[in-house]
């Protein structure tokens, strides 16, 4: 029974902390002791609720236990009494009848903070991984041990990083606030990095034996649907979400039962989940109507979208994908993006025109040491049954891979590549 | 994970096929319904019509037979649905919880299948299906 209620106070948690961090941050004007005030009255709700029984609106019963601890922190540490008498007199939550139709009017506040909340834990002042750490605290209501499994860290590493970035934070002096303006725009675009680090942590993980951790994934989309609600007229959220959806669609098709990795024209195309395709271009459309389909998410959305509206591999509009790569090209300006556009074009007018594209990335000194831009070579080499070139660029691929799935994967072409060879002599 | 939470409104089996729900009622799941999108949870959801303006397909001794609502047999029966991503059956649960339920209303909460929770050999079966060479194209 106890374990019950104790599960039951985590999914509680799981729900409200967010909430009840943006609101109790908006009050003590302070990310870090919001959540530990939090954290205290979650202990609270661990000690009373197993005799007590989980109240019928739990989130209020957090806030309101909260809320008297921090004006009795706020009291101890004697802030000014005009700031006191204001939060003593702010509404008391309304009891749990009624409950819903409170939360609802309380919604656009607390979307605010909300908002808020997220914008500091994304803040530029720390550095991407404690981004995607506190934000995943805080927004997300994850354990640090949950934190530290998905990204494959001890947990002692991630406890440290969310110690030291909220007191960055704080040393910082960042205010609990949306900026506005030009400084919006980047750091929105820095919340938007921040989402799609977790995703891609869980989508492709850079290091370790699972090739994928799904759960990350899951909780990337859980918080841009979050955002999504939050700053529902910005295209660049929508593009985000579509993008993380559709290719999140494609996980149940990415791997073998083994774990070894299916590419994308390999994949078995029924596997891949009508739900969230769908999802993303709803997402896609509305980007349209508000007129941002030339943001860099956006872009990529959509050319996720071109490869989840053909049945089969070879329906791919590979010209429309090309352009729209040429379209990123312009706004986001990488070599990756080149490299991907070579693919693109080799698909749409042959591996020599891709090969050409790829040649030239040869000097880029950010693609020295990834694996992909080998791993492409290859591709194009041994389609043009360059066969030894080919070997060796799978090679060299897959010494550079650090995912163990792919490196081996890679090596397989590898020796692929050497029987054709052998073959062809 | 995913979740669908069906909604088994009492007294939906014996509905006319007229029947449409409460104004007030509806108000009051549409705060719900913006709770679950506001919490970045809910992926779909959809409400149906009564049962008896349904069909119930069947075969008997290998022929189809099609019954048409209502059907007196059915005790309850589903009046819509929530397709939620959350990350255990207690947070489904929890949700579940703070639908605003008329008196008898019941919700059953069913988790999706992955992959993963098949026993190897239907993993093994299901994997010949991802070998594009034995998908017509």
């Amino acid at each position: 029974m106890a374990t019950d209620i104790h599960r039951t106070v985590e999914a509680v948690w799981r729900i409200e902390s967010p909430r009840l961090i943006a609101g109790l941050a908006r009050m003590v004007r302070d990310v870090g002791l919001a959540e530990e005030l939090a954290q205290d009255a979650l202990v609270a709700a661990l000690e009373r609720w197993p005799e007590s029984g989980v109240p019928d609106n739990p989130g209020a019963w957090l806030m309101t236990t909260a809320k008297h601890r921090a004006i009795d922190q706020l009291r101890r540490k004697k802030l000014i009494e005009r700031k006191h008498e204001a939060l003593a007199h702010e509404p008391e939550f309304a009891p749990a009848d009624g409950g819903l139709e409170l939360e609802a009017m309380l919604d656009d506040d607390i979307g605010d903070d909300l908002l808020r909340l997220i914008f500091t834990a994304c803040h530029p002042v720390l550095s991407a991984e404690s981004r995607a750490a506190l934000t995943l605290r805080l927004m997300g209501g994850l354990t640090t041990d949950e934190i530290a499994r998905a990204f494959l860290v001890p947990e002692p590493t991630i406890a440290q990083r969310i110690v030291r970035a909220k007191r960055t934070l704080a040393d910082k002096q960042i205010p609990f606030e949306v900026p506005r303006g030009e400084e919006r725009d980047e750091r929105l675009a820095s919340v938007l990095e921040v989402l799609y680090l977790i995703f891609n942590e869980g989508y492709a993980a850079t290091s370790g034996d699972d090739w994928m951790r799904p759960e990350l994934c899951s909780e990337a989309m859980r918080l841009g649907r979050v955002l999504t609600g939050l700053a529902p007229q910005e295209p660049e959220v929508l593009g985000l979400l579509a993008l993380m959806e559709i290719q999140a669609s494609r996980l149940r098709a990415r791997t073998t039962s083994n774990g070894e990795p299916i590419l994308l024209p390999d994949q078995d195309r029924s596997r891949w989940d009508p739900l969230l395709i769908r999802r993303g271009l709803a997402a896609l459309e509305r980007i349209e109507k508000l007129g941002g389909t030339t943001g860099p998410y956006a872009l990529q959305a959509a050319i996720a979208a071109c490869h989840a509206r053909a049945r089969t591999a070879d329906a791919t509009d590979w010209p429309r994908i090309a352009a729209l790569y040429a379209a990123l090209a312009l706004v986001m300006p990488s070599p990756v993006v080149e490299l991907n556009r070579a693919v693109a074009v080799a698909m749409a007018s042959g591996p020599e025109a891709g090969l050409a594209l790829v040649d030239a990335l040869a000097d880029e000194p950010l693609l020295r040491n990834y694996h992909l831009l080998p791993s492409v070579r290859g591709d194009l080499l041994s389609r043009l049954q360059r066969h030894d070139e080919a070997r060796d660029e799978f090679e060299r691929a897959a010494s550079l891979a650090r995912n163990t799935r792919e490196r081996s994967f890679l090596q397989q072409r590898a020796a692929a590549c050497a029987d054709a060879a052998r073959s062809q002599a | 994970m995913r979740f669908m939470m069906l909604m088994l409104p009492a007294g939906y089996a014996k509905a006319t096929p007229d029947t449409r729900p409460d104004p007030d009622a509806v108000a009051k799941m549409m705060v719900y319904n913006k709770s679950l999108q506001q919490a970045g949870v809910l992926l779909a959801l959809d409400g149906l019509h009564p049962a008896s303006a349904g069909a119930r397909v069947t075969t008997v001794d290998g022929k189809v037979k099609v019954n048409d609502g209502p059907f007196a047999e059915a005790k309850e029966v589903v009046g819509g649905y929530w397709m939620i991503d959350v990350s255990s059956r207690d947070e489904a649960i929890a949700w579940a919880s703070r639908c605003p339920l008329a008196a008898g209303d019941t919700i059953e909460i069913r988790q999706v299948f992955e992959m993963a929770d098949f026993p190897a050999e239907v993993q093994k079966a299901a994997d010949g299906f991802q070998d594009p060479r034995q998908t017509a194209a």
